[in-house]
């Protein structure tokens, strides 16, 4: 079957209505389309950007969670817990980069030391029983690095980090070649229901559909309300996150967590699946849904906060500052709501936790087919897929001889600070997704995305890109 | 994993000025087996691609940049030097044995003596901490230059560059060269004397002005500045480049175990540019980011005594103690006292007026020099260093101050 993915300057395709369309090409989106595509359905993913998984889904920390922190009974808690088993196995499956660092969260006063057994407690209601309480002695046996103070420490050892850019793109890949149609650069503008069909008014024409799945992300607000809801508001929640230079990796083993309180989350420290250490994120609240700007404050705050944690870090180099956008809707769960009488199901509210959770938020909305009227049938197992190997956990092509003795291009590094090839280059540049821009290069392969910055290989890459386009 | 194993005499990692000159000045010295690895596919260097004139030699004359590597990389195996290009060193085996990887597969190779002579890069936007969007349109100079003269790519149409250094005027002239209007130039350092005069194309330097954000998105659409006493702007423009502000591409030696020196954050080394390991030796911008080709070069080709000395002998002196700067001073090169050296490189963060140089150790005073001229910030200045030889080597630390 050949894929069918539509651009900006190309017509929608025209026959009869489709049986499903997702609106919103993030990680959750990309998860729903690719369960759907798992059954015999006309299935179509509408996408505003250019890109899938363009907004909260790449940028974010990152983090394959265990839930040991959710709140206890809400949905939230349950598919996180069910999605943190399904995408660990799923990323087995594709070869998506995940390592299982483990968390400890430090207590560096004593309010927050005795806050730790609630935490475990909690932990416990949740279903997740390998945590435990460190004394002050084991914290800094496991971590040398930290700073001064800290008090103790919850260990959680299943939690995990997860390359946030593949694994949407995995889904995607997998929907598409499954038969789901992908339209990128396709904003939808308006909606109309009328004898149980929905009309799409898009940037580029109309589309018709049956079944329509909001997961908009931070506009699935807007589109509840081209739908006639009025029943929350996204409030875009900004955080900022400073990644620092490989060669910060040795001083972090786990992801370092501060002892939530009601200010929020607050800021973590993380190793990545590259191999970098994540400091952040902020919080902000914020009424700009386009605000994905750092600010100077931010990144003082994060350094202040930093340099307890790990002072060390500091002195390293940093490679990227970036920011993301959470979607809050003052609400502490998920806000998935099936509306059989409009065929519609809106899949709001998807906050830090969508990455974690995508899988197991696809299969509870998939499993709310029935109940809108749409039977989705048998599902069938979809096409193995692998993705490029771009976790500093596993041999990437520059380390593999017969790769290399097979073909030479993947002996030949293009970008050095990431040690991506020209054979990685040129297979994501034909791949069924390919990018449009260096940033989507970057996410797919890792090229630009070191430490130089392009200082080194910036140019050689866009000549690439703009090589593959014309 | 199927590695070629390989032994070599000298490995030298990085064919830049410096590392080309190390090879050419050791393959002339006898018949010895010394190969260059170069990541690049073309050996060369930064010169490659900064296409205006002031590189080479007395011997040579003017030369660009590009003409300059051509010359550097010929003079490297004219002398009998092995140059492979596009090979890139991946990670040490050993104290003097390296992994490479390249189109022909893997390598792992056993030198008698490393020489790295990795480099250095421009730190980029974010490691200066601009915040700000993420549009298009940021560069620094070696991104620049290479799009402009080596891929004749399209830059943008008008364009502000932060810096105030050689190399930002190097990025000045490349984006003239590419038909991009000049909209400022944007610097934290107080006003030069005598300012009229220099260069700059007509495009108002933004003295004491400090960059607090880029806006726009996709692309770049302004440069936010703050001047010290508060006033702000918005420079219109599409492009930006973030000049000089060098940091050594240490990666390989911080891998190796070398140890480092904050200043430079290059590794330590003494005036024989030996580094914490034995046999493993250390030349141009790697030890003190950007300086110029032609002191790269110079290192290149005043490191080759000292290697054929590590061969013939195999000894390995122990350095003396470290050389220490204090503020205004940023760091010195070399940065371990020992016998050999004829220069020290200092580099200040402000301008100085005949400074006066005290290097103490232990509270005593080893030398006192007025340097009968004005240094400015941003380019390193040299001292003699013969001095250095009267350093007690089991002493304290040799601080450079600035004295009264």
């Amino acid at each position: 079957m050949t894929p069918t993915v539509t651009r900006a300057g190309q017509p929608l395709p025209g026959g009869p209505p489709y049986d499903v369309t997702v609106i919103g090409a993030g990680v959750v989106g990309t998860a729903i389309a690719r369960e759907l595509a798992r059954h015999p359905l006309r299935t179509a993913l509408v996408e505003a950007t250019d890109d899938i998984a363009n907004g909260t889904s790449k940028a974010n920390t990152a983090i394959l969670h265990t839930g040991f922190d959710a709140v206890p009974g809400t949905l939230e808690a349950r598919l996180v817990r069910e999605g943190q088993r399904l995408l660990a196995a799923h990323a087995g499956r594709t070869g998506i980069p995940v390592e299982r660092v483990g968390a400890l969260l430090i207590a560096w006063d004593q309010e927050q030391l005795d806050a730790l057994p609630g935490l475990l407690a909690k932990a416990e209601r949740n279903g997740y029983h390998a945590a435990r309480l460190l004394d002050a002695e084991e914290t800094a046996a496991r971590e040398p690095h930290i700073g001064p103070g800290a008090l103790g420490a919850l260990e959680i050892p299943d939690e995990a980090v997860i390359c946030p850019w593949t694994t949407p793109l995995s889904y995607a890949t997998q929907a598409v070649r499954a038969g789901v149609h992908l339209h990128l650069d396709c904003p939808v503008q308006d909606l109309a229901y009328a004898d149980g069909l929905h009309t799409l008014t898009t940037g580029r024409g109309t589309l018709r559909t049956g079944l329509l799945i909001n997961a908009a992300g931070l506009y699935a607000d807007a589109i509840d309300r081209l739908l006639g809801h009025d029943t929350f508001t996204v409030r875009p929640r900004r955080g900022q996150l400073i990644v620092f230079d490989k060669l910060a990796r040795d001083l972090v083993g786990h992801i370092l967590l501060p002892v939530p309180t009601a200010a929020g989350k607050g800021v973590l420290v993380a190793p990545t699946v590259f191999g970098n250490v994540l400091l952040g994120p902020t919080a902000e609240d914020l009424d700009d849904k386009t605000a994905t700007e750092s600010t100077a404050e931010g990144l003082a705050l994060l350094r202040e906060k930093g340099r307890r944690i790990l002072p060390r870090l500091l002195d390293e180099e940093v490679t990227a500052v970036y920011a993301g956008l959470r979607a809050a809707t003052g609400q502490e769960d998920y806000r998935i709501t099936a509306r059989p009488e409009q065929r519609s199901i809106t899949v709001g509210g998807i906050r830090s936790t969508g990455l974690t959770a995508s899988m197991a938020i696809a299969e509870y909305v998939v499993s709310l087919l029935p109940g809108t009227g749409l039977d989705p049938g048998e599902p069938t197992e979809l096409a193995p897929l692998t993705m490029p190997g771009l976790g500093e956990g596993a041999d990437r092509p520059y380390l593999d001889a017969g790769l290399i003795a097979r073909d030479p291009a993947y002996g030949t590094l293009v970008c050095h600070c990431e040690r991506v090839t020209e054979g990685e280059i040129r297979d994501a540049l034909t791949s069924t997704l390919p990018p449009r821009s260096a940033e989507g290069l970057a996410r797919r392969t890792r090229a630009g995305n070191g430490r130089c910055q392009g200082f080194h290989c910036g140019a050689a890459i866009r000549a690439r890109i703009e090589g593959a386009r014309s | 994993m199927t590695r070629r194993e390989r032994a070599v005499d000298i490995l030298v990692v990085g064919a830049g000025p410096a590392g080309l000159a190390a090879a050419a000045g050791l393959a002339a010295a006898g018949p010895l087996h010394i190969e260059v690895l170069e990541r690049e596919q073309t050996a060369g260097g930064i010169p490659r691609h900064c296409a205006h004139g002031g590189f080479g030699t007395r011997e040579t004359g003017d030369l660009s940049g590009p003409a300059y590597a051509l010359h550097c990389a010929a003079e490297a195996r004219r002398a009998g030097a092995t140059l492979r290009t596009g090979l890139t060193v991946t990670g040490w085996a050993g104290p003097r044995t390296l992994d490479a990887t390249g189109p022909g597969g893997l390598e792992r190779i056993t030198a008698r003596a490393v020489v790295l002579a990795t480099g250095a890069r421009e730190r980029p936007r974010a490691a200066r901490l601009v915040p700000g969007t993420r549009p298009a349109g940021v560069y620094t100079t070696g991104e620049l230059q290479q799009a402009v003269h080596l891929h004749h790519q399209h830059i943008g149409t008008r364009a502000v560059v932060i810096g105030d250094e050689p190399v930002s005027d190097a990025a000045a002239d490349t984006l003239r060269t590419a038909g991009v209007h000049l909209v400022a130039r944007v610097t934290t350092h107080p006003p030069r004397p005598l300012a009229a005069v220099r260069r700059g194309g007509g495009a108002p330097l933004l003295t004491r002005t400090t960059v607090t954000a880029l806006t726009g998105r996709p692309r770049l659409t302004g440069v936010r500045v703050r001047h010290e006493d508060g006033r702000t702007a918005t420079l219109a423009c599409d492009t930006v480049v973030f000049t000089a502000d060098w940091i050594p591409d240490h990666e390989l030696a911080r891998r190796g175990g070398l140890p480092m020196d904050p200043g430079t954050r290059g590794p330590a080394h003494d005036p024989a540019y030996r580094t914490g390991q034995p046999g493993v030796f250390a030349v141009g911008s790697l030890l003190h980011g950007g300086e110029g080709a032609g002191t790269a070069a110079r290192e290149g080709r005043a490191v080759t005594a000292p290697v054929l000395r590590h061969l013939a002998t195999g000894a390995w002196p122990v350095s003396g103690p470290p050389l220490t700067v204090e503020e205004p001073l940023e760091w010195t090169a070399p940065n371990l006292a020992g016998p050999g050296g004829t220069r020290l490189l200092l580099r200040t963060a402000r301008r100085l007026t005949a400074p006066l140089l005290v290097a103490r150790q232990d509270g005593a005073v080893l030398h006192r020099h007025r340097v009968v001229r004005t240094v400015p910030p941003g380019s390193a200045f040299p001292l003699a260093a013969d001095w250095l030889e009267r350093a007690d080597p089991r002493g304290g630390a040799v601080r450079l101050t600035i004295g009264g």
